[in-house]
């Protein structure tokens, strides 16, 4: 195997060391083969591999939009060593053999370690637990269930899902949405919505959910995971619950830092997600709790569609964007170069965390001799016009086309292989 | 004025007295032998209707007939569309067969506005009612009629009565009576307004008995009886008792104002039979002025140099 | 609301007075409609029938001074008003979209009348031309005559004035402008030269 010498890396964004990736573990440069490769690394910085607690890889049902094999390049691409395949495929993984078909797909692959999430209920209609039990013992080894796309709205069966994966240190993930009080909504319910005439999706039907489901983790005392946060009132909820010393984490989008509800008056279903772009207060807040660590770790929320789901009407257009490759970069814009994180703290919200959250032993370790090379180079002094023609994700479905955004992933190494050398893909 | 026709925002004050003024002249054509004028021989006005909307559809038709258009009525329903076709690929043929201006009317908000921007169409693009975002033709010819009856609107006290929150009308009138210097007031149930109407240039009330006494005309929308099984309201009894306009609140009116409605009605949920065909209700001639206003508004459209 | 400038506008005089000069002082325009009113009188032999109609901006001013000095000769009422072309030109896809001005055909109708179409400047003829469509639509007279303050040439269709106030041989440079007591302050036609009239 290929070891590599990286020269010149300022790991963290810390003081320039040179780092030794040999046989998948960082190791002393001074052992460094004769047959290394070097790589300059001047002027980089270089992060463990991150992880993404939420990608949607669309593989099995819909192959059109993305594979694992893409969703995973593309993750490469992005800086991550490992993402977490969200359950809402065709068929649903609410089974073993599919997320056990979900976790081959990604060895296979070998882009990344491709950790799929479990349903929680059975296809996903809230109605019975799937079988978490079985999906945990699997070869998958699921740790983090979801039915994210739609909220486990029954508090009986959110209490018994919370529960029940105790046995085997998992994490329910929620999509927190009322069902009810988003019925055909659009778009951030606001001023925006109004002028807009478009229903609106307010921010109580997530922060209801959220309070709910804080006091349900307190109460059964189990691990509570809150998917892409998008509300200041959620990050309040959220902050309070952590000063009990409850179990609760939380993730949060690149676009929810980033964009807002003023996007919409485009017109344009680009813009369309779940949950909705909210308002500039909103990102603040965000931006505010993730930098003081109410929200722990920032989630991709990759969520690939084809052209046809995105070149019609508003109502009519599927939601979601593209993440995986431009997270760096929004991160960078929204938190490094604001002052609100260091590339210290953008490696424990980007890997360290998430790593923690979805039980990944091998991610989110140090950048010292003997641990796992799962090593990423970023580019912060480069500055990149998002081009969608240029994703080697199957889909182009990106909000920040033809937006300059900073930093760029120079290389990606999964354990000790390079998935992406000089920004290119291997 | 902008090419297309999509929300009054986009219309400033200028913009819209042409086009009332531009309609002055043409609604005269109606008291003459000939109705027809030659100005837009030769060019194509597509009716492209995803919604049933027979009356404003004829209107449109009508108004483009009288400049000489050629007009082309493409209904979704039993066409392609309904059969799964995109608004791209709809826009796509409209482009192939030549469309000077395409009138639209969808039940997706911003449906028009996606037209105008994608590129699909060169065309003019006029928005005939989006979902429940604007219908700008309905709130000028209401400009219209309130400036033949009332003269110039500044200082003018207009109250719209009724389900703002879901109505494109309502919308439409406010932001354009505002522009023209009107003062609007929108009177509904907590329920039917929308988030964030403190912003917009209006004031609202819950309480339609205060709003009648100094008010130059009231226009009341059409509430459909459906919502009261989304609790918007109790009962179409109790609706109407507290916001329909029935004799009695008709008679606490200022003696020159005037009763609208953009129509179709409830004729007694929100508007009494009697209020309905009383002298002072104009809602058969805003439908005639409608005609004029869709001249006017195609003729400033089209008159110009293609892009 | 002021009426809509056309080219006889007052501004390049005022501006460039330099390459501006007076064709036809405010007497003069005074003869000149007197003697075009005497000599429709003359052609027609009488008022009888006789509608006057102006074509927007300026025309419609002539066009009831005219009316009002028949009147005067004849000591009878001679019916004037107005009629607009701007939906009936051939440049619509050339210009910025014009605001209609107002026609006002007199009560009696055209049909049957002897209809005397007043402009301020014949030049193209275009305008003359769009005015025969629109009275078209209108009505139909017994006959047309076409009476203008200035004919400057330059025609581009087979059209001619029966009344003339001054034939004004010009370049295709220059530009005539025609005040009007009604619109401008006082009455002249100026011409003046086009780099001057910028």
């Amino acid at each position: 195997m290929t070891a590599y010498l990286l020269r010149g890396a300022a790991p963290l964004g810390g003081p320039t060391r040179d780092l030794l990736l040999h046989d998948g573990r960082i190791a002393d440069p001074a052992d460094a083969p004769t047959n290394a490769v070097t790589v300059d690394a001047a002027g980089l910085v270089a992060l463990p591999g991150l992880v993404d607690l939420h990608t949607h890889l669309r593989e099995p049902g819909r192959e059109d939009s993305e594979t694992v094999l893409t969703g995973s390049q593309a993750a490469a691409m992005g800086g991550f060593t490992a993402v977490h395949a969200m359950a809402n495929t065709d068929p649903v993984a609410d089974t073993a053999g599919v997320v056990e078909q979900v976790h081959n797909l990604g060895r296979v692959a070998g882009y990344v370690d491709v950790r799929p999430v479990g349903a929680v209920t059975v296809g996903l209609a809230g109605q019975r637990l799937a079988e978490l039990g079985a999906m945990a013992d699997s070869a998958a080894r699921v740790r983090v269930f979801s039915d994210d796309g739609t909220c486990v709205s029954d508090a009986v069966l959110m209490r018994r899902a919370l529960e029940y994966v105790k046995a085997f240190d998992g994490v329910i993930a929620q999509h927190a949405q009322e069902p009810r009080l988003t019925e055909g909504a659009q778009m951030n319910e606001g001023a925006m919505s109004g002028v807009l005439g478009m229903r609106g999706w307010p921010a109580v039907a997530e922060e209801a959910v959220i309070a709910r489901d804080c006091l349900l983790a307190g109460h059964v005392g189990s691990r509570l995971h809150v998917c892409h946060v998008s509300t200041a009132g959620s990050v309040e909820l959220i902050r309070w619950a952590k000063t009990k010393g409850w179990a609760v984490t939380a993730e949060v989008t690149p676009h929810h830092l980033m964009l807002t509800d003023e996007l919409a008056s485009t017109y344009d279903p680009l813009y369309k997600v779940n949950p909705p772009l909210r308002t500039a207060e909103d990102v603040d807040a965000l931006r505010a709790g993730l930098a003081d660590g109410t929200i722990d770790c920032v989630a991709t929320d990759h969520a690939p569609h084809p052209t046809e789901d995105k070149e019609c009407e508003w109502a009519a257009a599927a939601m979601g964007m593209l993440g995986l490759e431009t997270a760096v970069s929004v991160v960078q814009h929204a938190m490094v170069d604001t002052g609100l994180l260091d590339w210290a703290a953008v490696a424990d919200r980007m890997s360290v965390r998430p790593a923690a959250i979805g039980s990944l032993g091998d991610h989110g370790g140090t950048l010292e001799p003997g641990s796992a090379a799962n090593v990423v180079l970023v580019d912060p002094s480069s500055l990149r016009t998002i081009d969608p023609r240029e994703s080697v994700s199957l889909s182009r479905n990106t909000p920040y086309a033809g937006l300059e955004l900073p930093g760029r992933v120079v290389a990606t190494f999964l354990r000790g292989r390079a998935t992406v050398l000089d920004g290119k893909l291997q | 004025m902008q090419r297309h026709l999509l929300s009054t925002a986009d219309l400033t004050r200028d913009d819209a007295v042409q086009i009332l003024d531009t309609a002055e002249e043409l609604r005269s054509l109606a008291d003459r032998p000939i109705k027809k004028l030659p100005t837009l021989r030769g060019r194509t006005v597509v009716n492209l209707f995803f919604e049933d909307s027979t009356r404003t559809r004829i209107s449109f038709e009508a108004a483009a007939k009288r400049l000489s258009a050629d007009v082309i009525n493409f209904s979704a329903k039993g066409s392609s569309v309904s059969k799964g076709e995109s608004l791209k690929d709809t826009a796509l043929t409209l482009e192939a067969m030549g469309a000077d201006a395409v009138v639209i009317r969808h039940g997706s908000s911003g449906a028009p506005h996606r037209l105008a921007t994608s590129g699909w169409v060169r065309s003019s693009v006029v928005n005939a009612g989006d979902g429940t975002h604007e219908h700008p033709t309905q709130a000028l010819l209401d400009a219209f009629t309130l400036r033949r009856h009332l003269g110039e609107l500044d200082g003018r006290r207009v109250t719209i009565v009724g389900d703002v929150l879901h109505s494109r009308v309502a919308r439409s009138n406010a932001l354009l009576l505002s522009t023209l210097g009107a003062e609007v007031t929108l009177v509904a149930p907590p329920t039917l307004l929308p988030v964030g109407v403190s912003s917009w240039p209006v004031q609202t009330s819950y309480d339609l008995d205060a709003s009648l006494d100094k008010c130059d005309a009231v226009m009341m929308l059409r509430v459909q009886s459906e919502r009261m099984n989304d609790a918007f309201f109790p009962s179409a009894r109790e609706y109407s008792r507290r916001y329909g306009l029935d004799d009695r609140r008709f008679a606490r009116l200022p003696e020159h104002a005037i009763v609208m409605h953009p129509g179709p009605m409830n004729r007694g949920m929100e508007i009494s039979a009697d209020v309905a065909d009383h002298a002072r209700s104009v809602i058969v001639e805003q439908v005639t002025n409608g005609v004029a206003v869709r001249m006017a508004v195609l003729y400033l459209l089209l008159s110009r140099e293609p892009a | 609301m002021p009426p809509a400038q056309r080219s006889s506008s007052t501004q390049a005089a005022t501006t460039t007075p330099a390459t501006t000069r007076v064709v036809l002082d405010a007497a003069d325009i005074t003869r000149a409609l007197t003697r075009i009113s005497h000599e429709i009188l003359e052609r027609n032999k009488g008022s009888a029938d006789l509608v006057i109609l102006g074509i927007p901006t300026r025309g419609v001013a002539l066009a009831h001074r005219v009316a009002a000095v028949i009147g005067q000769v004849e000591d009878s009422h001679v019916p004037s008003g107005s009629l607009d072309i701007t939906m009936y030109r051939d440049d619509l896809r050339l210009r910025p979209a014009r605001t209609l001005e107002p026609t006002e055909i007199p009560a009696r109708g055209v049909d049957g009348a002897v209809v005397v179409l007043v402009d301020d400047v014949l030049f193209s003829g275009r305008t003359v031309r769009a005015a025969l469509d629109a009275l078209g639509d209108v009505g139909r007279p017994k006959a047309v005559q076409l009476a203008v303050l200035v004919d400057r040439g330059h025609r581009q269709l087979p059209i001619r004035a029966d009344f003339v106030g001054k034939n004004l041989p010009t370049s295709l440079l220059e530009r005539v402008q025609v005040s009007l007591a009604e619109y401008d302050g006082d009455d002249a036609v100026l011409i003046s030269s086009a780099d001057g009239a910028g």
